[in-house]
């Protein structure tokens, strides 16, 4: 189908670090003119640092950029855009202005392009605005305010801006994720049309329906890397496995076997329709929990952390009814989390090392309300230690720390107080491999007397620290396996199994 | 797949600087190292600026305005703004004046109907903000404005004083207590005076609540980081109510201890305490390379505009320039925290 094959887009060796977190680690890619490549990996992956790069939000720290076989540097979005990549991004609230007309959302490049036209007429918008319409055959009202429109039809709009451009690459960041099923078709319709014109398009999607549909090839990113490419049409299995890795312990660990039980989930159900499941968390156990993007592992975890509400079930906590009413009731009765995206969840930034620390037990330090810094500095410089954070001092600002020693603050702040149950949420997100050891060490050395659940999509880190994975899949929990002679392709099957047929995700 | 966690890591942990840097200091010491030279200069100029009597009437000058500062450095703390504090300040006034002048009640109620008013009025603020859902700025701005009106209602627009002829007609029974204007009039030892007292202790209370106590660390991690505060088991909503309460309850001592002192419900006289305190605050974030509102030095920004403005004056510079001043010191102050701090923080 696409005769014409020569590179529009050659990507080599690019690297992007941020802090101490590589996010892209010397990617090679060529995308095709009139092909669609499809770009996966789980969260965390690289794909959006890439695209950024591509589109010239960051610049890349080295590699080269070459588009019809001419080198480019883009330093803003709007040297991308002059060079013929146009990108939608995947949260399309930042691609329109909620204020504007859909008309001047539609033409919004032309109104701020510096060398513009300077006096902007109503019917001149609205006449440059029904050809952009036109491209995707679109009829939509467009003297009404953006933000009077729904998700499905300001993603249209967004996309329609970037096609009368004429785009020589498009990149669409799961484009079809607030689309209904006929608007999505309508989508899949343009995309093949520009395919046909020789478009070189990148899609990102966790769907595999819409990766069946469209790509012509798939590429697999995981911690930064180019991990794999596949041509269609596509064995999932194998892209999963490509996603989220192969274990190289595969089986070989002995699992400790679990104690009392601490937390029992009966026919818990997590949102309307979902199955109801039941799961049982022993004290001394490292259970693991792993399933693909949006299976409802972190709405597990926050049901049991106050922060959501199932939708109906029993949860027991040491054979007790538990129902936390938030956070700080969770913490009380002995159920600590660290959630999920370190930065925004779990740290205050201008906070030291200490502080970040105790911060949910304070009371603990406090003699009559007045913290008392001495026994803060002691616990925390316990933690400190036993986790090996590197630090000049555990007064050091939490900024100057590395991804994986913020990560072991956050895992030392809910090591400080005993607890019956210990969730972490993608703990290993952005963290190197030596913290990621001492993190699963340390968590193994103070895993007697409480359960814990790791929340973790990667299987190669699952492995390392389970003794029992238990996998999600539609928000219920479809299976639970021994870490002994675990069968990893049956893991990922029912992962992958699809029990609507269309969507994965 | 998302951007790298808003908490940007640097690229290596900074070493610790042993070695001298102008910069740091500056950055640190500019402020006070200004204030003192400032006052060193006056006092050259006008030997009269030196004497501890007029050193006494800076700081009862500042009394009322860093009482002011000092709540609002509690809302910035959490994040947040309280525009409110100037007029909730004149409500206190004309409260206190209305109940003694007009309803002829003693000491006690008066002082007791500002508290109220004061935490009312945060308490409200609060929940506009906690369960309105309304930005911070505009539900204090709103506020403010109402506040603003609503204490002219009662004396249909009049500032109270003595004998004053009241809307039903007839004239008002009573005046200010003795005891209410010592607040703002007394002199300890007759050189130190009562307001001075009364601030220096609330700032060293509030001092200890912020720096030292495990509420005044919850604020400040509510400021950096809500989400991450409410994750970690804190009831950020009571918090947040709470620290406009305490905005409003000091608030309504600065308005007390004004009418204490000018002895009157004058309807005009909060009209510059907003922008005066708020300044204070911002002027605060510079002192000792802070960067965020703290209660040292919000006092060191009070007493840096009292003596500033003082000084002008004992030098005759005209009344009219005072605003400019503030507004250049407040101007460089800013400077001093984002400005040449930015390029050395990350």
């Amino acid at each position: 189908m696409n005769s014409d094959t020569v590179d529009a887009v050659r990507v080599r060796g690019l690297t992007k670090r941020f802090g101490s977190t590589q996010a892209v680690d010397s990617v090679d890619l060529d995308v095709r003119r009139g092909e669609v490549l499809a770009l996966m990996g789980a969260n965390g992956a690289g794909k959006s640092t890439l695209i950024k790069i591509l589109c010239g939000v960051h610049p890349a720290d080295s590699g080269t950029i070459e588009i019809d076989g001419r080198p480019v540097a883009f330093r803003s979005p709007l040297e991308a855009r002059a060079a013929g990549i146009h990108t939608v991004h995947q949260l399309i609230n930042d691609g329109v202005v909620q204020q504007l007309s859909v008309a001047e959302n539609l033409v919004l490049d032309e109104i701020c392009r510096p060398d513009g036209p300077r006096m902007l007429s109503r019917d001149r918008i609205h006449a440059q605005a029904r050809d952009i319409q036109a491209i995707l055959g679109l009829d939509l009202p467009l003297g009404r305010a953006m933000s009077e429109l729904g998700q499905a039809e300001r993603q249209l709009v967004a996309i329609a801006r970037a096609l009368s451009h004429e785009p020589k690459l498009l990149i669409l960041d799961e484009p079809t994720s607030s689309l209904s099923e006929s608007e999505a078709s309508r989508l899949f319709e343009i995309i093949e049309d520009l395919r046909s014109r020789g478009v070189a398009i990148v899609y990102i999607s966790h769907r595999m329906s819409d990766i069946r549909r469209l790509a012509d090839r798939a590429v697999v990113m995981r911690d930064g890397r180019w991990r794999a490419e596949f041509a269609a049409p596509f064995d999932f299995d194998a892209i999963i496995h490509a996603m989220i890795g192969h274990s190289v312990t595969d089986g070989g660990r002995v699992a400790v076997p679990g104690g009392p039980v601490a937390m029992a989930l009966r026919d818990v159900v997590l949102r309307p329709g979902a199955e109801p499941f039941d799961l049982d968390l022993c004290e001394g156990e490292v259970v693991v929990l792993t399933g693909l993007i949006g299976s409802g592992k972190s709405e597990l975890a926050e049901c049991l952390f106050g922060t959501r509400k199932p939708v109906s079930g029993r949860v027991l906590l040491d054979d007790a009814p538990y129902a936390p009413r938030d956070p700080g009731d969770a913490i009380a009765r002995g159920v600590h989390m660290a959630p999920e995206d370190r930065g925004n969840s779990s740290l205050v930034v201008d906070f030291s090392v200490r502080h970040n620390m105790t911060l949910p037990f304070l009371s603990v330090f406090s003699r009559l309300t007045l913290v008392d810094p001495e026994r803060e500095r002691v616990a925390a410089e316990k933690q400190s230690g036993d986790l090996g954070i590197k630090c000049a001092s555990t007064d050091a600002p939490i900024v100057s720390l590395s991804g994986g020693n913020q990560q072991k603050v956050v895992l030392g702040r809910w090591l400080l107080q005993p607890c019956r149950l210990l969730m972490l949420d993608e703990p290993f997100q952005g963290v190197d491999i030596g913290a990621r050891q001492d993190i699963g060490r340390r968590l193994r050395e103070t895993a007697d007397g409480r359960a814990t659940l790791v929340i973790c999509t990667d299987l190669e880190e699952a492995t390392e620290i389970a003794d029992r994975i238990v996998v999600m899949r539609d928000f219920s929990i479809v299976g639970s396996h021994s870490i002994e002679g675990i069968s990893l392709d049956r893991l990922v099957h029912q992962m992958t199994s699809v029990k609507s047929a269309t969507t994965l995700a | 797949m998302q951007t790298p966690s808003s908490v940007q890591t640097s690229p290596a942990p900074e070493p610790r600087r042993v070695s001298f840097s102008l910069k740091d200091f500056v950055i640190k010491f500019g402020l006070l190292v200004i204030l003192a030279v400032m006052i060193v200069v006056f006092w050259r100029l006008e030997p009269a600026f030196g004497s501890a009597r007029n050193m006494f009437s800076i700081l009862q000058a500042v009394s009322v305005t860093a009482l002011l500062a000092l709540g609002v450095t509690v809302t910035l703390a959490i994040g947040g703004f309280d525009l409110s504090i100037g007029s909730t300040a004149a409500m206190s006034l004309m409260a206190s004046s209305y109940v003694m002048v007009i309803l002829d009640l003693g000491t006690l109620p008066a002082i007791a109907v500002c508290l109220f008013l004061g935490l009312a009025i945060g308490f409200a603020n609060g929940m506009l903000i906690v369960k309105g859902r309304i930005p911070d700025l505009l539900a204090t701005l709103g506020m403010m404005f109402l506040l603003l009106g609503l204490q002219l209602i009662p004396t249909g627009g009049r500032s109270i004083a003595k004998g004053m002829t009241l809307p039903s007609g007839g004239s008002a029974q009573g005046s200010f207590t003795e005891t209410f204007l010592a607040l703002g009039r007394y002199r300890v030892f007759d050189l130190i005076p009562l307001p001075v007292i009364v601030m220096i202790v609330a700032a060293i209370l509030l001092w200890v609540f912020m720096e030292r106590s495990r509420y005044g660390r919850v604020l400040y991690a509510i400021g950096g980081n809500e989400k991450a505060t409410r994750l970690a088991g804190a009831p950020v909503e009571r918090y947040k109510i709470a620290a406009y309460m305490i905005s409003g309850g000091f608030a309504s001592v600065g308005g007390m201890l004004l009418a204490a002192r000018v002895g009157r419900g004058d309807v005009s006289s909060g009209s510059s305490l907003l922008l005066d305190s708020v300044a204070a605050a911002l002027i605060g974030f510079a002192v000792l390379g802070a960067k965020k509102p703290n209660v040292f030095g919000t006092a060191i920004g009070a007493l840096f505009v009292g003596t500033l403005l003082n000084g002008l004056t004992m030098l005759n510079a005209p009344y009219y320039a005072q605003d400019f001043v503030k507004g250049l010191v407040l101007v460089l102050a800013l400077l001093f925290t984002f400005g040449f701090a930015s390029s050395n923080h990350r």
